[in-house]
């Protein structure tokens, strides 16, 4: 079964204050992270101030939007209802910047097909007023 | 070296009812865990003047609290000079620290510490999923950054950490079977544990995935079950009716970002932080340590607090427990005496404490480990979620 089709219902985020571009910024095709402006580190999840620098001045940024799995599971237990089993579960980490990682899933391959350090790119799918991020092989794209 | 000046001692423990589907109040429950180890610590609950307990009168998952503070406070007409309840500390052991604290300090002399659950009996009518979701209608809190990814139980965020060690390390699943089976082994010797039938590693291989590389017997079940200590200041008046186990140090400590994909190395865990810090305030080491008590909500976690403990080198946890002879009731260092909480139950972290001092105390009837050991280790929490204590009995 390939997990390449978006499940009939998602359970949504309630984005706050500092997560809101991460959940909507899709709609403009765009992976918003946040991003400090004075030491121009990158992290995730957001938050009000770097946590390398401890700068105020932080805010979303849009990333490349291409990274490598560095870890997932397949899951196969069905846990909700109407997002049938198996799926990929990964923790992605971004081209923009080592350790910088989103939770996702992987579509658009099989399950078996996914491995630590391959080549992700960001897709988006639309739910309500939000866009939710989630990855694709590289070259599949 | 005590970095609690010797003062804090833990004097009775108690269990109550322990079982699937029970269909008794997490209420209930707590009462009776708590009588038993005022009782057993030879206290009225007239001499207990705190509280403590993980994680307070609320959670996200229905079942995953029985009462909070102050409903014990109030059941049993207590009079304290102290309390707490919360989540929010080093994971399900944090609330004993704080009463460690709590009594060198003189805040309190007898602190009732708790942890009850009965998610068992409130999942009886669905699973984890549908009894987290009769919460918030919209993913929040740490939730947001998984729910919508379909990955609703701890059970994927281990899984994928779990992935990233056997990349990196290497770690067959014959070798991550010998927690589970181990676990087992142990509880065939505890008339409480759940689980008691033998578990073969056939039946292991064979069974079914949960998430990848996690299967069923990789995971602990919901259970219903309550467990208390009794954290004393030493000499504290009272009836006390056995030696004192001492508190030697803890570990709290969090040294990197607190959330399940930040950390800098994914093949390690909260753990490795709060491991470090409790072997900074002592000068017992890891070859010191008689019994270990590792918190096995997944197998794969207690492989994590085994490498965190500094028991075996990094990477080689799989190697470590390979044949299962070395933490076996009568190898070199037995894990989980008690079946922990893959075949125990999961009562949430200080059931391993509990044992611990069980141990200590020679009271492990067929599942004692001989020689009575003298100094143990409990560990509680995965993930970023971490908290250990080091007891010993001399």
């Amino acid at each position: 079964m390939s997990t390449t089709e978006r499940p009939e219902e998602r359970y949504l985020p309630e984005p706050t204050w500092e997560s809101e571009p991460f959940w909507t910024s899709g709609k403009q095709g765009v992976l918003a992270i946040h991003r400090c402006l004075d030491c121009r580190r990158w992290f995730h999840p957001p938050a009000p101030a770097c946590w390398h620098c401890r700068s105020r001045n932080v805010g979303p940024e849009p990333s490349v939007g291409t990274g490598v799995v560095a870890a997932f599971s397949v899951n196969v237990h069905q846990w909700l209802p109407k997002f049938p089993p198996p799926y990929v579960v990964a923790i992605v980490e971004l081209d923009d910047e080592a350790g910088v990682r989103v939770t996702s899933n992987i579509f658009g391959c099989e399950p078996e097909e996914v491995y630590i350090q391959m080549p992700v790119v960001v897709d988006f799918e639309d739910w309500e007023e939000l866009s939710i991020p989630v990855f694709r092989p590289l070259d599949a794209s | 070296m005590n970095p609690l000046g010797g003062e804090a001692t833990i004097t009775g423990i108690g269990q109550s009812e322990v079982g699937r589907r029970l269909g008794r109040s997490g209420y209930d429950l707590t009462i009776e865990a708590c009588l038993r180890a005022i009782d057993d610590a030879g206290l009225d609950p007239d001499d207990i003047d705190g509280v403590a307990t993980y994680p307070g009168a609320s959670a996200p998952i229905r079942g995953m609290t029985g009462a909070g503070a102050m409903q014990l406070h109030d059941a049993l007409g207590l009079k304290t000079r102290w309390h707490m309840g919360t989540s929010e500390t080093a994971g399900q052991l944090g609330p004993v620290m704080n009463a460690c604290l709590a009594v060198a300090t003189g805040a309190a002399n007898h602190v009732v510490c708790f942890r009850s659950v009965w998610e068992s009996t409130a999942q009886q009518s669905g699973d984890r999923a549908s009894a987290l979701r009769q919460g918030p209608r919209r993913a929040a809190g740490m939730f947001e950054w998984f729910g919508p990814y379909g990955a609703m139980s701890a059970a994927t965020w281990v899984a994928m950490l779990a992935s990233r060690y056997i990349h990196d390390h290497g770690l067959t699943r014959e070798q991550l079977a010998q927690v589970s089976l181990t676990c087992r082994r142990h509880a065939a010797s505890n008339p409480t544990a759940v689980y008691r039938d033998p578990l073969t590693m056939d039946d292991y291989l064979t069974s079914r995935m949960i998430s990848t590389p996690l299967c069923i017997y990789d995971c602990d079940v919901p259970t219903d079950g309550a467990v208390a200590l009794i954290v004393s200041r030493r000499g504290a008046s009272g009836g006390l009716n056995r030696p004192p186990i001492t508190v030697e140090a803890f570990g709290h400590g969090v040294a990197q970002r607190h959330n399940w994909d930040q950390r800098a190395d994914l093949t390690t865990m909260g753990a490795h932080d709060a491991a470090a810090s409790m072997w900074d305030q002592t000068m017992i080491g890891p070859g010191d340590i008689d019994v270990m008590e590792l918190y096995d909500g997944f197998s794969y976690i207690a492989l994590q607090w085994i490498e965190a403990l500094g028991f075996c080198e990094k990477g080689g946890a799989g190697r470590y427990v390979e044949g299962g002879h070395r933490i076996a009731l009568d190898g070199e260092l037995p894990l989980n005496t008690q079946g922990g909480q893959l075949s125990g139950g999961r009562l949430h972290g200080l059931g391993f404490l509990h044992e611990a001092c069980l141990q200590l105390w020679g009271s492990g009837g067929q599942r004692q480990v001989t020689p009575n050991p003298e100094i143990a280790v409990a560990a509680a929490g995965g993930g970023p979620i971490a908290g250990c204590v080091l007891v010993s009995l001399k």
